[in-house]
């Protein structure tokens, strides 16, 4: 039959009368690092919750390991590792106990959980904290700890919705390396992220979600191929000629034309020459800036809307 | 790190049920083996926090103390169920163990219960993990039990130190604590789903106050004229009063199943619709 891993037909999500998964379509196969990125409100936790066993589908098709969510719940949680949105650590608990606990609930017994949590606690670069009552750590500490926990039971398929969101840049990046480490050990990774730079460093193969629908699919260098040109210059002007520069900008050759509230941006294969049949208009940017295509231009493109906002 | 499937996480023995009739789900529905590691947690977290325990099993002590040797003073003897009369304090003592096992079984099955749903999120964790919702139920109504169960050994150790306990029955008397515990953890958790704030907890209050007053508590039910005595033994407080206080005193007999029987129907109802409503509400 089918070797995928995760399979959705037609997966749809329901809340009352308001439909957060729209019938959407993906696959995903071992080893793959799949992501769903999408703005808020795309239906990304939705479609991770469903994953995950803990969302029934309102209709469609879900198989994990070839299994049904609703009737194999347990079966199929016991080979997922689960990172959610909102940290759900047990802050009356200690950072060890925290895993000790959570490999419990798997059923391990404590020598395994002993000797997994010395290595996880490791891996995550805890080892120091264990003691520590878990409620004071920073957003940081807490992600990390909750990544080791989603370990505890050695997972085929780890589900990491949005894991680095609200982390400064340093602690992200910590983050990416340990994701990137676990992906290379063979871990099959699912993840949700509205950062177009994290889906870039980190997935193979990726779903643009937004309003509960798929809009592409493919890996990232497709997705910018497909969708977008090589280069985008981004022209900014004095707000006063904004709009009438903007307008003018049209008789540059260029493969697409988005007017934003502060910039526009053209999308062209070679941004110095665009640059230069700009100044040629008799045009004068406060700033210019050539840059290459992101998966950002692909998400405008798609949806005509910016990822962040 | 991915080193396959780990299989051996657990063998449920409900799996082999055939069917998938009401009775089938119903039975689903109620905790297995999952429930042992919730009980686990608590035991973890409570080891840090062991100083609660003391107000709960002095709590009572002190009820026995003032009214039952206090007010005894003045009261003297009353009529036992037996018809033969009792010191006071042997009359007080076993209901105020009736009434201390549901405090204390309540107490974690509905303010801990709802801490842990809406703010802890300890269940969502949970849930994410082989656990399942009636694991859930199953686990927190254990806890409550255990910690009830712990009251009542205090309690139960001081009686019979003062002298209040008449009969070898009343070893029996511990079993049906648990199962006092048992019933009220059950229905508390199951009403605590319910609840939106912390404001809905007075109904708590409201039911178990009068109950602990007029439950014959502290005087026979015969004070009471006819269509009151009826209600008053139709609570379920008044079931463990009375059977707590037959077997203490030693007046055995079989109508104490009826009240047993009472009690445990009340806690599988409760744990029933505590592990569904668990589901409903963070199954979403
Ligand atoms: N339990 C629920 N009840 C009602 N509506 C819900 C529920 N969960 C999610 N929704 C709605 O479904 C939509 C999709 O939500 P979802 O959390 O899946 O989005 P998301 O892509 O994860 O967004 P974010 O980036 O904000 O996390 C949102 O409009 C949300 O309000
Ligand atoms: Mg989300």
């Amino acid at each position: 039959m089918t070797t995928a891993l995760i399979r959705a037909r037609g997966l749809t999500k329901r809340f009352g009368g308001f439909t957060a998964v729209d019938g959407v379509d993906f696959e995903l196969n071992r080893g793959e690092a799949f992501g769903f990125l999408g703005p808020n409100g795309a239906g990304k936790s939705s479609t991770m919750r469903m994953i995950g066993c803990v969302s029934p589908p309102t209709a469609g098709e879900l198989t994990i390991f070839g299994l049904d969510p609703v009737a194999d719940g347990p079966a199929i949680r016991a080979r997922l590792g689960v990172v959610p949105q909102e940290d759900s650590l047990d802050v009356e608990l200690t950072v060890r106990e925290n895993l000790l606990v959570y490999g419990r609930y798997f059923g391990l017994p404590r020598p395994v959980i002993r000797e997994r949590s010395d290595r996880l606690l490791e891996f995550v670069q805890l080892a120091d904290r264990q003691d520590d009552r878990v409620e004071p750590l920073s957003g940081g500490l807490k992600r990390r700890l909750t990544i080791a926990r989603s370990l505890i039971n050695e997972p085929e398929i780890l589900l990491l919705d949005e894991p680095t969101t609200g982390l400064d840049p340093q602690a992200r990046h910590v983050v990416w390396d340990r994701l990137f480490r676990l992906k290379q050990q063979g871990v099959t990774l699912v993840l949700t992220t509205h950062y177009m730079d994290e889906a870039e460093q980190l997935c193979d193969r990726l779903v643009v979600m937004d309003a509960g629908r798929i809009a592409a699919e493919g890996s990232p260098r497709d997705l910018i191929e497909r969708y977008s040109t090589p280069e985008v210059l981004e022209l900014r002007f004095d707000p006063a000629v904004h709009e009438n520069a903007a307008e003018k900008l049209a008789a540059v050759p260029a493969q697409r034309r988005e007017v934003l509230a502060d910039r526009v941006l053209l999308y062209v294969a070679d941004g110095d020459a665009a640059l230069a049949a700009v100044r040629g208009l008799g045009l004068d940017p406060l700033t210019s800036l050539v840059r290459r295509s992101t998966l950002e231009d692909v998400f405008l493109r798609l949806t005509g809307r910016r990822l962040e906002d | 790190m991915s080193s396959g499937p780990v299989s051996e996480v657990r063998g449920l023995p409900l799996r082999v049920l055939p069917g998938r009739g009401p009775l089938r789900r119903a039975v689903r529905s109620v905790g297995g083996r999952g429930s042992l590691f919730l009980v686990e947690r608590h035991a973890l977290v409570y080891r840090h926090t062991w100083l609660v325990f003391v107000s709960g099993v002095v709590e009572p002590l002190f009820y026995l103390l003032s009214i039952g040797v206090g007010l005894g003073k003045l009261v003297g003897s009353v009529h036992g169920p037996a018809g033969t009369p009792v010191s006071y304090a042997a009359f007080v003592a076993p209901a105020l163990l009736a009434s201390a096992s549901m405090n204390g079984a309540l107490f974690d099955s509905t303010f801990n219960v709802f801490f842990r749903l809406k703010y802890e999120k300890l269940y969502d964790a949970a849930l994410a993990t082989p656990m399942r919702a009636g694991d859930v139920a199953l686990g927190e109504i254990s806890w409550a039990l255990l910690r009830g169960a712990l009251y009542a050994v205090a309690f139960m150790v001081v009686m019979a130190a003062m002298g209040l306990v008449y009969s070898p029955w009343a070893l029996a008397a511990l079993p049906a604590a648990v199962l006092t515990g048992f019933a009220f953890a059950a229905a508390g958790m199951a009403c605590t789903t319910y609840m939106r704030t912390w404001q809905d907890f007075e109904f708590v209050t409201l039911a178990t106050l009068p109950m602990f007053l007029f439950s014959t508590t502290f005087y026979p039910l015969s004070v009471y004229p006819r269509p009151l005595q009826f209600v008053v033994e139709c609570t379920p407080l008044y079931q463990s009063v009375v059977m707590l206080r037959d077997l203490t005193l030693g007046t055995v007999h079989l109508d104490l199943l009826w009240h047993a029987a009472y009690l445990a129907v009340m806690g599988l109802i409760g744990l029933l619709v505590a592990g569904r409503r668990i589901g409903k509400l963070l199954l979403r």
